[in-house]
């Protein structure tokens, strides 16, 4: 497996993004490699769209993602997962978590939620893996877990083991959570191996 | 507090984390700052470590009086602001020049290229050459934390503030860092009387300007020196000359060529520079914002290409870089797809939604102030109609009214939140009662500093620590400024606060409406066991979209054919229905009574027939 590359978390504020990727951060430095990761605070994070870039390898330089060399997306929302699409390439992979969380502008009646986004994204000749991520983690006894979800799911594509990712997870998660949450990562691997199986 | 051995190892730090620990292992003892994105982290993490004492001050300038104060008493001082603190704090920086210091003082200048979350993009680095003060810009967290100890360094070595300055890109962006060792001061603490040093008295001042001069001769020599200045030879060809996050974008975009990285950007060093620029076919000055080193390079007669082709506005990255060289667009890029934005909003049960949808009722001017409250600007509350900096609501509310009179007179009104009014609105309040004005000022006070992630301020009664202090009682604090009017109401309640809105802005006399409703995102607001939830009850919805207007995320239109409208048993040409996202829903309550027709309940009223 590539041992560099570039990771896009998008979504909305409060979902929990920037804690997947510190967990997804901390297990590629213990597998040894070197780690940058661009967050915004402030005023960006009520209710709007968030983005964090995870760049990764032997050294890394710049902190922010160029467009179109995104190797991989985690869209922890339906319509977040097209909003970054110039940082992406034809081989990127798509983990698109498909909750929808309404914008302002849909939610006050003046635009329309697009139906068809997943076509979207497939008709630009990308991987998507479409997860239920909310779902599995309720699943997982824990509702707050979908970002461990997308983790689990996300991790199948990176150089480092399941074994590193549960320990970091025990190491950042406390203690009454972390059933739930382990279970929510081992679900997001196997949700991402039945798509390969079939594909 | 943190355990040094759990640094030991490789940590993956924020440029503020790194910043924090570096202060702490340069053994800082007194720390001041304003919260602003994005330099806030810095105090939030250093007030964990242990020996160290750090504050939030009302304001940059008393953030900065007090590192100088300690510096002076011969301890480690910080002060650390966003890029417009540095303003606010410029009168003591730009004498502290002249005083010299003690013990070491640092000041870091977090900026914010992009204006993220800022109202302007202002480079700093002209701070340094304008005050006289030198400035170190680190390119990640490792660097960060490494510059800092260095910066403490030159301020005892050359009895200097320093300057470092930080981007958005540096702050909060995480990277490997590495725990160090701990550093001692050799000044002794204690009250020692210097006045020809400290007291600036023309006589004074103008015997310190010309050691000032010295410093600074002496500084351009350090900068020669100055291992963090570097160069790195490549292919010849190319030569860029570059330092803090740009440099990282150059060496990505140009792995082969010569770069000369500057870790001290002022004052720069002009024989290096030289020997570089004589060694490179091609110098490019790659710098975001400002042409600052550019415009110093070309004045020492150094031909090369800056801002001719490298962006003046916004960020930087890799890609800007390459294309702004080479002039290669990159190819094949997906366009991007319309979709609806995602504007940042005002938070479900937030109480200054009600406030502003009963001001915007009345049709005024609102002078507007920084915080989370500016997003009232946005549509649908489009409640806001201007917002320049900290605490300028109030003095501009009141030069309008001076400008246009008594025609002025209940057409306009100055909205300031708790921690702003205490930073810099406190005194254009004292402007409007001694003047003999009529403004009307209304205070947010939501218990917090909202925006900047929930820092206690001195209304609070709370310290950064979490300690209990004494409260800075608004009210009080106003009427003893001379107000005859203060009210405090619950914004919640719209009505109600339309009506003394309404009173008080046609009053000919100075009043103050305080606002007093708990930010819903402090831990002990979200906690709460007891919320109540609001529902719609559709079959009495008639679709009239009143609702929508105050902009709630946790209301959403539920958009109806003809034909949907009529198997719902609504009339056919409803176009829709409003819905409540019990997920959303904070039970702040503010919605019910906008509502004509009775249809948004509490939860348990009339469940059955909520669709």
């Amino acid at each position: 497996m590539k041992k560099s590359g570039s990771i896009l978390f998008c979504g909305v504020g409060g979902q929990g993004i920037l804690l997947a990727s510190e967990i997804t951060s901390f297990a590629l430095i213990k597998a040894g490699l070197d780690v940058k990761k661009s967050e915004v605070h402030g005023m960006a994070q009520r209710g709007g769209s968030v983005v964090a870039h995870l760049r990764y390898g032997e050294k890394v330089y710049s902190p922010l993602i160029e467009p179109g060399t995104a190797d991989i997306e985690v869209a922890f929302e339906m319509l977040e997962s097209i909003r970054y699409l110039p940082y992406l390439q034809k081989k990127s992979r798509v983990i698109v978590n498909t909750q929808k969380i309404l914008p302002a502008p849909v939610s006050t009646g003046l635009e329309r939620y697009p139906e068809d986004l997943l076509d979207q994204l497939r008709q630009k000749g990308l991987d998507v893996f479409p997860v239920d991520a909310f779902a599995i983690a309720r699943s997982a006894g824990e509702t707050k877990a979908v970002n461990m979800v997308l983790v689990g799911a996300l991790s199948v594509f990176l150089p480092v083991g399941e074994d590193i990712f549960l320990k970091v997870i025990g190491e950042r998660v406390p203690e009454r959570f972390l059933t739930a949450n382990r279970e929510a990562f081992l679900k997001g691997i196997d949700t991402i191996r039945k798509i390969q199986e079939v594909q | 507090m943190k355990s040094r051995a759990e640094l030991k190892e490789k940590v993956l730090l924020s440029g503020n984390e790194a910043i924090a620990l570096g202060a702490y292992e340069a053994g800082v003892k007194v720390a001041s700052a304003y919260p602003g994105t994005p330099s806030t982290e810095i105090l939030e993490n250093l007030c964990r470590y242990e020996g160290v004492y750090t504050e939030w001050a009302p304001n940059e300038k008393v953030a900065l009086e007090v590192a100088l104060g300690a510096a002076f008493a011969g301890v480690r001082a910080l002060a650390t602001m966003k890029h417009v603190g540095l303003n606010v704090a410029a009168d003591p920086l730009f004498t502290s020049a002249y005083t010299g210091i003690r013990g070491g003082l640092v000041i870091v200048t977090a900026d914010d290229p992009e204006m993220h979350s800022s109202q302007n993009e202002q480079d700093n680095r002209n701070y340094a050459f304008a005050a006289k003060v030198p400035m170190l810009e680190p390119s990640d967290a490792s660097e960060a934390k490494e510059f800092i100890k260095t910066a403490y360094a030159i301020s005892e070595e050359f009895d200097t503030p320093v300057l470092l300055r930080t981007t958005t890109r540096v702050a909060h962006v995480k990277g490997l860092t590495t725990a160090g060792e701990m550093q001692r001061s050799s000044v002794e603490p204690g009250i020692v009387k210097m006045p020809e040093k400290f007291v600036m008295l023309p006589a004074h001042a103008r015997r310190r300007r010309i050691e000032l001069e010295k410093r600074m001769e002496r500084l351009r020599d350090f900068a020669e020196a100055f291992p963090e200045n570097r160069i790195e030879w490549g292919d010849r060809k190319m030569g860029f000359i570059t330092s803090g996050v740009s440099y990282l974008y150059v060496k990505e975009a140009f792995p082969e060529a010569s770069v000369l990285k500057l870790g001290m950007v002022y004052p720069l060093p002009e024989k290096m520079i030289k020997a570089f620029s004589a060694g490179v076919k091609k110098l490019f000055i790659v710098e975001e914002l400002d042409p600052f080193i550019e415009l110093r390079v070309k004045a020492m007669g150094i031909k090369c290409l800056g801002k001719e082709v490298i962006p003046s506005m916004g960020e930087l990255n890799t890609a800007i870089v390459r294309t702004s060289i080479t002039g290669k667009q990159p190819k094949n890029l997906f366009e991007p797809v319309p979709i609806p934005l995602r504007p940042p909003n005002l938070c479900p049960g937030c109480p200054h939604r009600g406030i502003f949808h009963a001001i915007s009722q009345l049709g005024v001017f609102v002078a507007g102030d920084i915080g989370c409250y500016t997003l009232a600007a946005l549509k649908p509350l489009s409640a806001m109609d201007s917002c320049v900096c900290m605490g300028a609501s109030i003095g501009t509310a009141f030069g309008m009214e001076k400008a246009l009179g008594k025609d002025s007179l209940g057409k306009i009104v100055a909205v300031i939140g708790d921690s702003t009014f205490i930073h810099s609105g406190i005194t254009g309040l004292i402007d409007i009662v001694y003047n003999r004005g009529f403004s009307t000022v209304v205070i947010l006070d939501n218990r917090t500093t909202g925006m900047t992630g929930h820092q206690p301020n001195p209304s609070t009664g709370i310290t950064i620590t979490g300690d209990y202090s004494t409260v800075v009682d608004i009210e009080a604090l106003c009427r003893a400024i001379g107000v005859k009017h203060v009210y405090t109401i619950n914004p919640n309640d719209i009505e109600a606060s339309r009506k003394v809105l309404k009173q008080e802005i046609e009053r000919p006399e100075p009043s103050v409406i305080i606002t007093k409703s708990p930010c819903v995102l402090l831990p002990e607001m979200k906690k709460r066991k007891d919320k109540p939830l609001y529902l719609i009850v559709s079959e009495k919805c008639t679709g009239c979209r009143t609702c929508l207007r105050i902009g709630c995320p946790a209301i959403e239109w539920v958009p109806l054919t003809p034909e949907e409208a009529k198997k719902l048993g609504y009339k056919e040409k409803q176009k829709g229905h409003s819905r409540i996202n019990a997920v959303l829903c904070d039970g702040c309550g503010q919605c019910a009574p906008l509502c004509k027709f009775k249809a948004i309940v509490l939860a348990g009223e009339d469940d059955e027939k909520v669709r």
